[in-house]
């Protein structure tokens, strides 16, 4: 059986679902409300597994779900060498998030990596402490930094309410995903206009490490023709 | 015979190899020292960054806060020696090391490491002993060696003609390439003001940056108006500093490319001294070093010698720098090491003292050695 993982809720479930139903796949919740089960109907040899989308891309590494769809940004903040855990079969068009870095907008002086690198340098030698960038991407956004050359910031765990972390002064900039920047505003915050780590999107992933059998493969050919997307190398 | 009894084997064999490495560390005059395991992870933030992280395992202790899986001996072992050492000390030491592995067929999460470091006064001297200590124990191997030195790079960079700022500014960037020749592209007129930039300093030449600050809205967090003017200070006093001259921003990039057996770099380095003679202590106990080699056996004409040695390592060393490499790239070192001054000042609570020191890794070496026979 071919097991495809979805977000359990939410936007991110109801385009997931409306994107297959527009290529003639339905996949719908069955089963009582608020009960976690689903159906495909249309592929044979498909089964739907609801789940939370930060937990995708762990299944999708553990080869328990052959497919998985989720943001870009978790699978590669979570997965090392994500590449060679899971092939990106389709990106979705929605549940767009640019991954970023932002500063308090009243840094006049702070608008590329160049200038933060040099602002956590003064601010170490002033406060005593490393400047603190609160973030729940810590892989993307320590990769970024270390690739980038940056020195002398500290990554902070932040898993909610991100923008609100440098006025309570947990944290002097942040990471984290904006899709209109609106949030960021309303904190007093601007990005970096070199500071994207990542555009994410919903995507389809496909599992490398997954039990491909015989039918597995059968069905993951017939849903490729039906999604109109060429079977995924694996 | 079972995986698992082979891998007993295997491991009989490194921790012989490791023990017999460490036998002759001894016999050489050093001492034994042990080191903790679970070490604090502040004191290896501090020095790292935020990078070690991504290189060490972090776990939490509930009463000692955050810990690290000891990803190296040298900071233990230095805090041991300054917190009452003897000198001129020796110390050999053996034990796991732990490295976390971001990729999927990445190298040993933990292995054997076995270590010799130096603590005398005498630099070029002990640099040299260290070198051909290694090199002589792993010389059946065939290794190819590397060698460099920071400390002519960072004594280049102290003598320019430029402002102190520039110059702090590129020596903290010594050990990160890629952001070092983005300042010095800059510095040096190669690459153009940010766009940004040339608004802020036009903006500034109007308005004081505590005006602009109180414009751009409400100021969040920690880093207050005094760090935020102070910076726009410093960035008018930079816009003012001119361009590095153009022979001396040339004679650096030199440097960072010089790349030539140890004896021929020595006279190419003598050769720009007059242009940079910032450099001339630094050429000279390179040369002195070289002479030391010399004396112990080395090949100093045919030692392979870049003056950006090291520079992608841990960001602790100083000065002399090198690697003993197998032949397949793949590989890890099988022996490094160089000088590590400043860090002795960091972990020394005012006091300082010139050391070097390098490691093997026994496993390496068994595997070498398994293959060879």
């Amino acid at each position: 059986m071919l097991k495809i993982g979805v977000p359990s809720k939410g936007r991110l479930m109801e385009k997931t679902f409306d994107w297959f139903g527009a290529r003639g796949v339905t996949l719908r919740l069955s089963g009582a409300e608020r009960e976690y089960s689903g159906a495909v109907d249309g592929v044979e040899g498909v089964e739907l597994v609801l789940l939370s989308a930060g937990e995708i891309p762990r299944e999708l590494a553990a080869g328990r779900i052959h497919l998985g769809v989720t943001g870009s940004d978790l699978v590669r903040d979570k997965l090392a060498d994500w590449d060679r855990q899971v092939a990106e079969w389709a990106a979705l068009g929605f549940g767009h998030a640019d991954l970023i870095i932002a500063v308090p907008a009243a840094w006049i002086d702070v608008d590329t990596l160049d200038d933060l690198d040099a602002a956590a340098a003064a601010f170490r030698a002033a406060h005593g402490h490393r400047l603190r960038i609160a973030t729940k991407y810590h892989r993307l956004v320590r990769d970024f930094l270390t690739e980038q050359g940056v020195a002398d910031y500290a990554l902070v765990d932040s898993q909610g309410a991100t923008e609100g972390t440098v006025k309570n002064l947990t944290a002097e900039a942040i990471a984290d995903i904006t899709s209109t920047g609106e949030t960021l505003r309303a904190n007093h915050l601007k990005i970096l206009s070199d500071g994207l780590i990542h555009r994410s999107q919903a995507t389809l992933f496909a599992a490398r490490q997954a039990d491909w059998g015989k039918a597995e493969r059968a069905a993951l050919g017939t849903l490729a023709a039906r999604l109109g997307l060429a079977v995924p190398a694996l | 015979m079972t995986e698992a009894a082979t891998r007993a084997l295997e491991k009989a064999a490194v921790r012989a190899e490791a023990e017999r490495l460490f036998a002759a560390f001894l016999a050489a005059g050093a001492v034994p020292v042990e080191a903790d395991i679970l070490q604090p992870a502040e004191t290896l933030l501090d020095l790292y960054g935020e990078d070690i992280r991504a290189r060490a395992y972090v776990t939490a202790d509930p009463l000692n806060g955050e810990m690290m899986l000891r990803p190296d001996f040298t900071v233990p072992v230095v805090q041991q020696h300054m917190s009452g050492g003897a000198e001129p000390a020796r110390y050999a030491y053996l034990g796991e090391v732990f490295r976390r592995q971001e990729h999927l067929d990445g190298r040993a999460r933990e292995y054997l490491q076995v270590g010799y470091e130096v603590f005398d006064r005498d630099a070029p001297q002990a640099d040299a002993e260290v070198f051909a200590l290694f090199h002589g124990l792993l010389a059946d191997l065939n290794l190819r060696p590397a060698t460099g030195d920071i400390g002519i790079l960072m004594a280049a960079v102290k003598g320019l003609t430029t402002t102190d700022r520039r110059k702090a500014a590129l020596l903290r960037h010594i050990w990160r390439p890629r952001r070092f020749k983005a300042l010095l592209d800059r510095f040096s007129g190669r690459a153009p003001l940010p766009e940004a930039r040339a608004r802020l300093l036009d903006r500034l030449a109007a308005d004081a940056p505590e005006a602009l600050v109180a414009a751009a809205g409400p100021l969040v967090g920690l880093r207050g108006p005094e760090d935020i003017a102070d910076r726009a200070q410093a960035l008018l006093e930079d816009a003012k500093a001119p361009p590095l001259a153009a022979p001396e921003a040339a004679m650096l990039y030199d440097l960072l490319a010089l790349e030539a057996p140890a004896r021929a770099a020595l006279d190419h380095l003598r050769g720009i001294t007059p242009l940079l003679p910032a450099i001339a202590p630094a050429v000279e106990t390179f040369a002195i070093r070289l002479d030391a080699l010399q004396a112990r056996g080395i090949d100093t004409a045919a030692l392979p010698f870049e003056a950006s040695h090291g520079r992608t390592t841990l960001e602790y060393y100083d000065g002399f720098v090198f690697t003993l490499q197998a032949a397949d790239p793949a590989l890890p070192p099988v022996a490094s090491g160089g000088r590590y001054d400043a860090l002795t000042a960091v972990l020394g609570q005012g006091r300082s003292i010139p050391a070097v020191g390098g490691i093997l890794r026994p496993g390496l070496v068994a595997e070498l050695r398994g293959a060879a026979c």
